[in-house]
């Protein structure tokens, strides 16, 4: 009999701590979302009243950052997984014995804080850095072309600060396959570009997907690199959901874009997971 | 003499395409190390301007000092910044990795029913946009009336904590070889002393490994820190609100001291790990 | 309970021993009866359910039905750590973060023995690695792991020792070496050892008794030389090493013989080497027991005419024929190379002929191949 009940044993206090933390705010955001303003009360009073209007309302307004958060997350996976993977293959096929230390110099630069690494490319790519005057004088970019606040250095931050993330899975799997899978493709007469997109891509599918999440859940909700590195056109959802809690103490419309967010991003989530468990992907 | 006859009867590649071959071949070098250029310029950067005689904006370059790294509470409220992660970072820690470990003893060691929706549970805080996981909970202190603060963040790390505790710690269970354990049961231990003499030392690299992922995502952490600390300052949240006035130099020796501390702790653990074999 | 059951000794008994898995069942209706003191063997192929009996008797799995008898003592449903019964697993399951010393002083200490140093030292001496002993698992070679594993199951003197595919890990040299040193071992320390093993020439060289195991029931049990020479089914005679199983007729009684016509040709064979239940039969001869000659030598014994052979094959020890017979089926002669030169060539006309007493029959509804198909060596585990 004890058997049977060891697990949810195990499970109660972590589950327990998990509902009362987890999702009961979440049911409460649920709650917030509709509540609308007490007639006459002070900043921040509101009352349930279901308005889901609130929602088309929040989207509406702010369309414009809502695409923004996906396409600069979309950029920024992209362009990670672009350098993240041959760093991964490198790391896993190329680099002997020096595969772990090379390992921890990937996650190294995580042990910095990422405030602060964020904040030294926004000095290193400002006006003050060494890269602007560098670029000018040699005419690569024009007197006037800057690199801060704009998308290209959120983008760019992005893509920095969640790299590891991108590694560490792309590492695991690639790690796994074994080298002479690759020369049996190879003394089947593919060459290293068959080899790759039908041997070395398809074994390190879970790490792509894996990496991918990793990355693309985080950036999407990201508002940091775009308030350090961006502009005001450059702002992001999570912008939007901060200021509605902190300057405008407009918790219903807050609550309302963080459940179109987060609904956004499980629905993306769902269908690419679902894509990637068939060949189409690969 | 055998020499003269390699090279009359073996033809040369020219020069040409041996530089090419050459480059061919290690492509993938220079793509890591352009790789690795692009992940520590920052690093070296907050490094460099940690010896920066700057007084109070760490903006520009003037001159070389020694003074930040020998006073490194110089500066008002960064230890006391540090300090408050510290804190936090342990009990974030302690917590989680206990409550992480015992939910993935249960489902990597249990058949039960409710696995896959403990599974999901575990999953839907990883695909939670951090600031909708710390706006909602704010919210629910806000409707108990309890004020943000130290306990609030701390009960915010843990619920993130959590799930990353349970993949790893999983993830090496799942390595675990169950004939280990049957061999245990085999040589007259029973369930409580094969749990503790075989099952925890080896699963116990993967509850370090997870507890010290714990510590290091609590303590760089500031999105949700930022929505459930109400008036306290974590490190993360001084350097964020220091940035418009500009950061004061102490900051990057902290930064970079905890790079350099870090990454002896992790070097030395291997390096013991390897002598253990 | 739990002592009275940890000093159990005496036979192991399984009666009507059964373990389902939902539809599937691996092990059926089992009753067996296996000697204090003997080397006994479980063969059969991957699937046949040999493992699922072994971890019964561990306790690792619990029987759908039946018992475990140690002795007197029902151990059917006892914990495994309340067995006097330790196993040698396959791939050894040593503890990687224990010395090796501490590997085989597990058992003992969790049973509270003094003198445990003394009983480590004097086990690695009998598996000639007491240098080892502050080694980790890791450091060792596959044979020196199968020794201790192998010393850190008998340190703690069960009443039975499991060996779990013990020598599969380990390439055939070294194989052959450790049969020969396990079964000195059993001599020396007397305990009984029960092996599981898909090998044949593994049980054959090692253990006193067989049980050919097939489809969760035991098809054959006897000594190796038994089950051989006087194979009851055909998956035993195919089994273990290869047969010629020839269609035939009992066609009538000699004294102690049974006559069989094979294709119009007569032979004779011990009546009691007959497993036939009416008059259609197989008759079977192994290929070595077979002698190939010319016409026109005269022949004694047995003899089949008008083969012609097909294909020679040297391999030193020996010359394997493929012989061609008037009805279309090829026979496998092994001839000893006695006189250094294969003496027959492709394309000749040939007589096969052999002592009756070699000759086993069948009964005739047999399919013929049972147990070919699967080539024993093949498997590596289950």
């Amino acid at each position: 009999m004890g058997k049977i009940r060891t697990p949810y044993l195990l499970l109660l206090p972590g589950f327990g701590f998990l509902f009362t933390f987890f999702i009961l705010p979440i049911i409460n955001l649920a709650q917030t979302s509709t509540q609308t303003k007490i007639a006459g009360g002070d900043t921040g009073q509101y009352e349930q009243t279901l308005h889901f209007r609130n929602y088309i309302d929040a989207f509406v307004e702010n369309k414009e950052q809502f695409g923004r958060s996906f396409l600069y997350a979309t950029i920024a996976t992209v362009l990670a997984l672009a350098i993240a993977y041959p760093l991964a293959y490198a790391i896993a096929f190329k680099a002997g014995k020096y595969k772990n230390l090379l390992l921890v110099l990937v996650v190294a630069p995580f042990f910095t804080s990422f405030l602060l690494r964020t904040i030294a490319w926004k000095q290193i790519l400002g006006e003050e850095g060494f890269v602007v005057p560098t670029l000018r004088s040699l005419g690569i970019i024009s007197q006037s072309t800057t690199l801060t606040s704009t998308s290209f250095a959120v983008v760019m931050g992005m893509t920095y600060n969640f790299l590891p993330f991108m590694t560490l899975p792309l590492f695991a799997s690639i790690d796994r396959i074994d080298p002479r899978t690759l020369e049996a493709s190879g003394d089947l007469y593919a060459n290293g570009l068959t080899t790759f997109r039908r041997v070395t891509l398809p074994l390190s599918m879970p790490g792509v997907v894996a990496g991918t999440l990793l990355t693309f859940i985080p950036a999407a909700g990201d508002y940091v690199n775009a308030a350090i590195l961006g502009n005001p056109n450059t702002k992001m959802l999570g912008n939007v959901i901060e200021s509605r809690y902190f300057k405008i103490v407009d918790y219903p419309t807050a609550a309302a874009l963080s459940f179109t967010l987060m609904a956004a991003i499980l629905i993306l989530v769902t269908l690419y997971i679902r894509k990637a468990g068939t060949e189409e992907l690969v | 003499m055998s020499q003269k006859i390699k090279d009359a009867t073996i033809p040369t590649i020219p020069l040409g395409g041996r530089i090419q071959r050459w480059i061919g071949r290690n492509l993938i070098r220079f793509y890591a190390i352009f790789a690795f250029t692009y992940l520590f310029i920052p690093v070296a950067y907050t490094f460099a301007f940690s010896f920066n005689d700057s007084g109070k904006s760490n903006l520009i370059w003037k001159g070389f000092t020694l003074g930040n790294w020998q006073n490194p509470c110089g500066a008002p409220e960064v230890c006391s910044a540090l300090g408050n992660s510290i804190k936090i970072g342990f009990l974030a820690t302690f917590f989680s990795t206990i409550l992480g470990t015992m939910i993935a003893f249960a489902i990597g060691r249990h058949k039960f029913r409710g696995r896959s929706t403990s599974n999901l549970l575990i999953f839907l805080p990883m695909a939670t946009p951090e600031i909708v996981m710390g706006a909602s909970l704010l919210s629910l202190f806000l409707v108990f009336k309890i004020n943000p603060g130290f306990w609030p963040t701390v009960i915010a790390h843990i619920v993130f904590c959590i799930s990353f505790v349970v993949v790893t710690v999983k993830a090496r269970i799942a390595s675990l070889d169950p004939r280990l354990e049957q061999a245990a049961m085999d040589l007259y231990a029973n369930e409580f002393e094969t749990f503790r003499r075989v099952t925890l030392p080896l699963v116990a690299p993967g509850i370090a490994g997870a507890a010290l992922l714990a510590f290091s995502l609590s303590f760089d952490d500031f999105i949700i820190t930022n929505f459930n600390s109400g008036t306290l300052t974590t490190f993360p949240k001084f350097i964020y609100v220091s940035a418009a006035r500009g950061i004061p130099a102490q900051a990057n020796v902290i930064g970079s001291a905890m790079f350099f501390l870090a990454l002896t702790i992790v070097i030395v653990g291997q390096l013991v790990n390897r002598r253990k074999g | 309970m739990t002592k009275a059951s940890i000093e159990a000794r005496g036979d192991l008994r399984l009666t009507r021993l059964t373990k389902s898995y939902g539809d599937f069942t691996a092990v059926d209706d089992l009753t067996l009866t296996i000697p204090k003191g003997s080397f006994f063997a479980l063969l059969g192929p991957s699937g046949c359910g040999k493992t699922t009996t072994l971890r019964m008797i561990a306790g690792l799995e619990e029987p759908t039905a039946g018992s475990i008898h140690l002795g007197e003592t029902d151990i059917t449903t006892t914990k495994p750590y309340q067995r006097p019964i330790n196993t040698v697993f396959q791939n050894y399951a040593l503890f990687p973060h224990l010395t090796i010393f501490e590997n085989i002083a597990f058992g003992l200490r969790r049973r509270g023995q003094k003198d445990v140093k003394e009983a480590v030292d004097k086990v690695l001496n009998l598996v000639e690695l007491p240098h080892l002993a502050e080694r980790k698992p890791t450091q060792l070679s596959g044979g020196q792991q199968q020794r201790i594993a192998l010393a850190r199951a008998i340190v703690n003197r069960p009443a039975l020792l499991l060996l779990d595919e013990p020598l599969g890990a380990l390439d055939l040299k070294l194989r052959r070496q450790m049969q020969i040193e396990l079964k000195w071992i059993q001599k020396e320390v007397g305990l009984t050892f029960v092996h599981v093993t898909h090998d044949q020439e593994e049980a054959m060289t090692m253990a006193d008794t067989i049980a050919v195991m097939n489809e969760g029931q035991i098809e054959q049990m006897g000594s190796p030389a038994d089950l051989y020479d006087n194979p009851e089914t055909a998956y035993v005679a195919n089994f273990l090493g290869q047969s010629n199983l020839i269609k035939g007729t009992i066609s009538g009684n000699d004294g102690d013989s049974l006559i069989v016509d094979l294709y119009g040709q007569k032979i004779a064979l011990p009546k009691n080497r007959s497993h036939a239940i009416d008059n259609s039969t197989y008759a079977g001869i192994r290929p070595e027991k077979f002698r190939i000659s010319l016409l026109e030598t005269p022949v004694h014994g047995n003899v089949l005419t008008g083969g012609r052979i097909e294909d020679v094959s040297y391999i030193g020890v020996s010359t394997q024929y493929q012989v061609e017979m008037p009805w279309g089926q090829e026979l496998m002669v092994f001839e000893q190379n006695d006189d250094g030169v294969a003496p027959f060539n492709k394309g000749d006309a040939v007589n096969i002929s052999w002592a009756p007493t070699f000759t086993f029959a069948l009964r005739g509804d047999e399919d013929v191949t049972a147990g070919s198909e699967v080539q024993p060596e093949d498997i590596d585990e289950e």
